[in-house]
């Protein structure tokens, strides 16, 4: 029934973190919180991180969407824990490149679960969906990053 | 001349764009909320005007401009005859509906409304007719009131004589919701708001005049706006009418050529109405693809359109009844609703649906509709929406129901 195309955007994988997503829920003591919505889908997330000595050791996150938004999201936050700021920033730039296009990349093991999502970037109005975790984290990282910066003078 | 009978099947042949496959599937568009296609008829004299005609309008002396400004304001009469205008002076083209209200937001608004003031607006809303709005609220001080909407999707006006008193300076709503589908009693509100206060009303008319009979002097609003690309026109084209009291006394929204009398260093005089508010050279082929679209739509009975489309509505739910688990918002009663079917399904965003949709060549639209208010009011963050025009057959709501096959068997 399906074709090729579609099965490749909804595969098993994304519907099962889409139907029970990781990670979801507050955390009783984040250091850094952001809330980002997609204006045009109405798509949001509020990501929360515990950064303690520039490494990430706690993820949570709430809000409602597409499979596409949520699933990404718990897959990124399935591999955030215990990563340096550093290299959750370099998860983040893989993932975007992924989306781009960019099959190299899919072949790199440290993506984890969210390689299933390579076929959105063949559903160009839907990479943003895939994308809005990210750019929730980077700008978490990126506040997190200023803030100790300017803690040690 | 008797109307043409609406064959949906024959309308079809005359819209190019619906003759396509999408994804190796013939495309169904069901987006006309969005926009529609256009016919023949409008691709046509957009051609004949660019190939022949083309010349700028009101100045020149030569042939082309003169058959440029017959053909543009050829239009305007045809616009202001199919609203039931009085004047064709009362009509003034603009971008769309949003310019159209941004207009009087500005010109009138801003004038005329200051602090203490109400303005009475409806949570049913487009963005278009909420925001020009809220941005006058914020400029002069005025306050904002809310008409609510039912578990239905239609006005509460129970409680109409709290929400308008002699503080209402304006109510602005639309005639029909684009994200619910609800047709609005304007003509009962109208009536109660005039028994009340002297506020100016204004009516967003985007969803109603592509799909039923409008006469503005019978519903005895002060202005209406609508947009062309919805109703077989090209995008970038729309009319506001209003009172031609009303554009009289109103100052300039923009200032340029076209819309001046005498310009001297000090200042300078108005064009007489409606060319005070056309501003700078006009969407001429615009306005004579809107012309053309009106006259290929006055061939039909605006009732028998409406009824067409509500014929679709009534077979689309009936059919998402039977898939199960799906929620269609706006009225249950047929007469209240136009060819708008918004809905939601269980487990699934509504992006997903279209996304599947899609790829079965099924176009619809998902998302907030520019309507957050809405959903907001019914706890959802969007919907699915299939919106039909007179070329939209029976077919058409198969196949979308085939498509929505799919998507249960996905999400299941």
């Amino acid at each position: 029934m399906e074709t090729p195309q579609l099965s490749s955007l909804y595969q098993q994988l994304i519907l099962e973190h889409y139907k029970h997503p990781r990670n979801k829920g507050a955390l009783d003591e984040p250091t850094v919180e952001i809330h980002m919505r997609n204006p045009t889908c109405g798509d949001e997330v509020k990501l929360q991180l515990r950064v303690d000595d520039g490494v990430v050791t706690e993820v949570g996150f709430t809000g409602q969407g597409c499979s596409i938004s949520q699933a990404s999201i718990s897959m990124m936050t399935q591999q955030l824990a215990g990563m340096s700021v550093d290299d959750a920033l370099e998860l983040a730039r893989r993932f975007t490149r992924l989306m781009h296009g960019d099959d190299e990349v899919a072949r790199d093991r440290s993506l984890g679960d969210l390689r299933a999502l390579q076929g959105v970037a063949r559903f160009p109005v839907r990479v943003k969906c895939a994308l809005l975790g990210f750019d929730a984290l980077q700008e978490a990282l990126n506040a997190t990053e200023a803030s100790t910066e300017g803690a040690t003078p | 001349m008797s109307p043409r009978a609406l064959d949906a099947a024959a309308v079809r042949a005359e819209f190019p764009a619906l003759h396509q496959e999408v994804h190796g599937v013939p495309l169904v568009y069901l987006d006309n909320a969005a926009t529609t296609q256009k016919p023949v008829a409008v691709l046509d004299a957009l051609d004949a005007y660019y190939r022949r005609d083309n010349a700028n309008v009101h100045r020149g002396i030569h042939e082309l401009s003169r058959r440029a400004t017959d053909a543009y304001e050829g239009a305007r009469a045809k616009v202001a005859a199919w609203i039931g205008a009085p004047d064709a002076a009362e009509v003034v083209f603009t971008r769309g509906t949003t310019e159209g209200l941004n207009l009087l937001a500005w010109a009138w608004g801003t004038a005329r409304v200051s602090e203490g003031d109400e303005i009475l607006l409806s949570v049913q809303d487009h963005h278009s007719n909420l925001v020009p709005w809220q941005l006058l609220a914020r400029r002069t001080g005025a306050a904002l009131r809310y008409v609510e909407i039912d578990d239905e999707g239609r006005w509460i006006l129970d409680d109409l004589h709290e929400l308008v008193t002699e503080r209402t300076r304006l109510v602005a709503v639309s005639h029909v919701s684009n994200a619910l589908g609800t047709v609005n009693p304007v003509s009962a509100l109208i009536d109660a708001v005039r028994a009340r206060s002297d506020a100016l009303v204004v009516v967003d008319g985007a969803q109603a005049v592509p799909h039923l009979p409008v006469d503005v002097a019978a519903l005895d609003c002060d202005a209406y706006a609508f947009s062309g690309h919805k109703m077989c026109g090209p995008t970038g084209i729309g009319a506001l009418w209003a009172r031609r009291s009303l554009l009289e006394d109103m100052e300039p929204f923009q200032g340029g050529g076209e819309m001046i009398s005498v310009v001297e260093r000090e200042g300078s005089t108005w064009a007489s109405v409606p060319h005070k508010f056309e501003a700078g050279t006009p969407n001429i082929a615009g306005a004579v693809g809107l012309g053309a679209a009106v006259s290929w739509l006055a061939g039909f009975d605006r009732n028998e359109i409406l009824a067409h489309e509500q014929a679709l509505s009534a077979y689309a739910m009936e059919r998402l009844d039977e898939l199960g688990g799906i929620r269609v918002f706006g009225p249950t009663r047929l007469e209240e609703r136009s060819g708008v079917v918004s809905f939601t399904m269980e487990g699934t965003h509504p992006h997903d649906i279209a996304t599947i949709l899609d790829s079965r060549g099924v176009a619809i639209r998902a998302g907030h509709h520019c309507a957050q208010l809405v959903m907001q009011r019914y706890g959802t963050p969007a919907t699915a929406r299939a919106s039909f025009y007179l070329y939209n057959t029976r077919d058409d709501v198969d196949r979308l129901v085939e498509a929505l096959g799919t998507v249960r068997e996905i999400f299941g």
